[in-house]
């Protein structure tokens, strides 16, 4: 039993370490499959974190913090879409600039605002996300052993883990079973098929950033005021890369990006876990051993284990009429 | 085959399916369209031919959509009409299918079908509401296809008949087919000449638009000569013969075939012996292959694609290594020399594939003119490339071979099939080989300059030099070699005249002792 509890202890850690990486990876799925490559989710990211903390701060409420970090990630998600869709630009050197741009930005108003290193002020009641104990929450809990798996994993989480494992059917739905959807996939497929079937290849995709800024400014949010207390300058430390793995990893298919998302998380919770405490057999292990892992693991399952993940043939590719 | 008109007195004259009156297009400093008028009469099915670049796929690009005409009306069914968009044209009746599909791969055939005219916001609905059209339509008109299977997976055909199922299930009225033979066996071809009769049967009209006489006399009623941005003659096809489209297209008499005397010919240039070549897991692609091309004569190779033509040329050029027997050109053994040892020896090559190794597409033109020669000393400035002296040269290059537009800093890509073969035989001729070899010389070139190269390839037998021609089509090999060696299955099965007759030709071809 005390085996159960702590492992429900690791993997309630692990749910709660996958989100943010959930979140990117779903914003990345959706700008990927409409053919626009992000690799600014982590810029996104940054920037909405901040947006959430200093709103946060300032009003007091949390929903407003949410709202600013939309805002701010769409607006980001929007200067990515004007280079890369209307001006047809090289799309890795506008999302290396986004990145560049909230990196810099974030710590400059950070410091001009609140004057606390890059900081945003500690909040905390409404002016963050709290937990949510779901029905059954106490008896779980006093139940202890398998009890422990629905008190830790399942209830307790605020309410953007539920919103960002919510995501997952929504965009395997709508991507695959409505007629927005179809359009979308095929956007990054073959542009020009859309085009001439008389739809609007720029307006697809200009959708689907402003998807994937939705989905950024909810994982902005939920680093800095709901699994935080506030914003710290380079709060994301690499999760849109991270996350961008994970799309490749999942082949672009929503579920699968959900459960390497997991996995992924689940590393990171066995690595705080694992913190000091020498293994069995092979001793102490440095915790960059698992904090590598992820790549690890990426690099060596495309190496040939999960066989060839192809991304969607047009990504990447600027579109226009003539060939 | 002419086809008769629907005959029904009673029924008073329909307007035109299509009717443009005075579309004028320019792109920058190029006038694409010139003051063209069309008249498509309804449930006909009307040609559009024209060598590349005189303007017919912009023609119907602005037709569908794609384009805005700078001048001119479009009537539809006799009514003006403004077309902005691919959606207007659609609405309009006016169905397109490009060259290029137009097709997402990794799509079922329904997908497909449906996208951008889904009628319903879940795929589920609106997929059963398409599935029994689709299902209509492919019975109807002969357009047999899964509706389940994933488009890559299809062949060309099938893939081209997934395009116009889309067109007809957005409803359209009117078939544009923009070369729609050029990826097809000729089996296909056939298949897709039947569906179109059926199609103009069910009183649909079609347009098609093609370089390619053959289609044209096989399914059109009507025929409309493009050449150089301007509509210059409308036929009824069964009123006109091949030689006045060929020469309405050019704008000068055509010889479809050049004329030649018989060959001189001299000491023996090529000697090829006992030549065997294996592929990476050691089959046999060439098998004991004897024969030698003399100073003065043109010796062409018959066979069914992919029966070890392309191989043998690819080995006596150096690119592959042949794995038993002797190659001589001249009095040297060149066998498993490397192709610029082999060049420098005095012999060319213009290979089959012009895209994939005659040319470096993305360079500019005067670049490829040098290509594969760069090391000449002529071309040197000390360890640089001498930039000024090749492009005299590639200049002087396109002056003699007309290539055109003659502007040697254009992109090649940019270059239409029959200038770019110009560029590489330019390429190859004017190092003076003793052989040439040449593979698919007219492949995807308008027949103005298939005569142009058919002359210059004479020019240089009557110089004295050999030529090993390689061809897809049987009636070049015909009217240009002195000789003909028939190649099946790796094999040389057996030599004629050019003078036998095609079929006789074809039997050996078929690997039929004749």
């Amino acid at each position: 039993m005390e085996f159960v509890e702590s492992a429900a202890l690791v993997l309630g850690s692990a749910v709660r370490l996958s989100v943010p990486l959930l979140l990117a990876c779903l914003a990345g799925l959706w700008s990927e499959r409409s053919g626009v490559v992000d690799i600014g989710l982590e810029g996104k990211m940054l920037a909405a974190a901040f947006a959430a903390g200093a709103a946060a701060a300032v009003t007091g409420s949390a929903w407003l913090g949410l709202l600013a970090a939309i805002l701010t990630a769409i607006a980001f998600s929007l200067v990515h879409g004007f280079a890369s869709i209307s001006q047809r630009g090289n799309q890795i050197v506008s999302g290396v600039a986004i990145n560049f741009v909230a990196a810099g930005l974030t710590a400059l108003l950070g410091q001009a605002w609140f004057a606390q290193g890059g900081r945003t002020p500690p909040v905390q009641g409404d002016a963050r996300f709290q937990p949510i104990d779901l029905p059954g929450e106490v008896a779980a809990r006093a139940a202890g052993g398998f009890g422990r798996l629905w008190s830790e994993v399942v209830s307790g989480h605020n309410i953007l883990v539920y919103l960002a494992f919510l995501a997952v059917p929504v965009t395997w739905y709508a991507l695959g079973r409505t007629r927005f959807g179809l359009r979308l996939r095929a956007v990054g497929e073959n542009p020009h098929a859309v085009d001439t079937a008389g739809i609007s290849v720029a307006g697809l995709r200009y959708a689907a950033v402003v998807i994937a800024g939705l989905l950024c400014g909810l994982a902005g949010t939920y680093l800095a005021i709901a699994q935080s207390a506030g914003f710290i300058r380079d709060m994301t430390a690499g999760k849109g890369f991270i996350a961008l793995a994970a799309l490749v990893f999942a082949k672009w298919r929503p579920v699968p990006a959900m459960l390497t998302c997991l996995l992924f998380g689940l590393l990171d919770a066995v690595a705080i876990r694992l913190q000091g405490t020498p293994l069995p057999v092979v001793g102490p292990v440095p915790v960059q051993v698992f904090q590598a892992l992820p790549y690890v693991l990426t690099v060596v399952l495309l190496a040939g284990f999960i066989g060839r993940a192809i991304p969607p043939r047009a990504s990447g590719v600027p579109y226009t009429k003539d060939r | 085959m002419p086809i008769a008109p629907i005959p029904d007195a009673q029924v008073p004259a329909l307007p035109p399916a299509i009717e443009l009156v005075g579309i004028d297009k320019r792109f920058g400093g190029v006038h694409a369209n010139r003051d063209i008028h069309l008249t498509v009469d309804k449930g006909s099915i009307h040609g559009i031919v024209g060598e590349n670049g005189a303007g017919k796929s912009t023609l119907m690009s602005i037709l569908y959509g794609f384009y805005q005409a700078d001048h001119g009306r479009i009537l539809v069914d006799g009514r003006e009409v403004r077309i902005r968009s691919s959606a207007d044209a659609i609405g309009l009746g006016i169905g397109m299918v490009h060259q290029q599909f137009m097709l997402v791969e990794t799509f079922t055939v329904l997908e497909n079908v449906i996208l951008g005219a889904e009628g319903a916001p879940r795929l589920a609905a609106a997929e059963s509401r398409a599935r029994g059209l689709i299902e209509r339509l492919a019975r109807d008109y002969g357009l047999t296809v899964d509706p389940d299977r994933i488009v890559g997976e299809l062949s060309v055909g099938e893939q081209q008949r997934v395009e116009i199922l889309k067109a007809l299930f957005r409803g359209a009225e009117t078939l544009i087919l923009d070369e729609p033979t050029a990826v097809l066996t000729p089996a296909e071809a056939d298949h897709l000449f039947r569906i179109l009769r059926r199609l103009q049967a069910e009183g649909k009209t079609v347009v098609i638009i093609t370089h390619k006489l053959r289609e044209i006399m096989a399914v059109t009623d009507t025929v409309s000569v493009m050449r150089r941005g301007e509509v210059v003659a409308t036929w009824p096809t069964a009123a006109t013969t091949v030689e006045r489209i060929a020469e309405a297209m050019v704008g000068r008499r055509v010889l479809l075939h050049v004329p030649k005397a018989s060959s001189v010919p001299g000491r023996t240039l090529l000697a090829v012996e006992g030549l065997d070549v294996r592929d990476g897991r050691g089959a046999r692609l060439v098998e004991g292959v004897t024969f030698d091309v003399r100073a003065g004569e043109i010796v062409g190779i018959a066979g069914v694609a992919g029966n070890g033509q392309s191989e043998l040329l690819e080995t006596i050029a150096g690119i592959r290594r042949p794995s038993a027997g002797s190659i001589r050109l001249g009095a040297e053994a060149i066998g498993g020399l490397d192709p610029a040892a082999i060049r420098a020896l005095g012999l060319a090559h213009v290979p089959e594939d012009r895209h994939r190794m005659g040319l470096v597409l993305a360079l500019e033109a005067w670049e490829n003119v040098m290509l594969g020669y760069q090391d000449d000393p002529a071309y040197q400035a000390g360890v640089l490339i001498d930039g000024r002296a090749v492009r005299a040269a590639a200049t002087d290059r396109f002056r003699g071979y007309d290539v055109r537009p003659p502007d040697i800093r254009l992109r090649t890509g940019l270059f239409s099939g029959g200038n770019q073969q110009k560029i590489v035989i330019g390429r190859e001729m004017e190092r003076d080989p003793d052989v040439l070899l040449v593979g698919q010389p007219t492949r995807g070139v308008d027949i103005g300059a298939i005569e142009f190269i058919h002359r210059r390839l004479i020019a240089l037998r009557d110089r004295g030099k050999a030529i090993l021609l390689v061809s897809a089509e049987l009636d070049e090999i015909r009217s240009l070699a002195d000789r003909v060696l028939c190649m099946c299955g790796g094999r040389i099965v057996g030599e004629c005249r050019p003078e036998t007759p095609e079929a006789d030709i074809g039997l050996m071809m078929a690997g039929v002792a004749a």
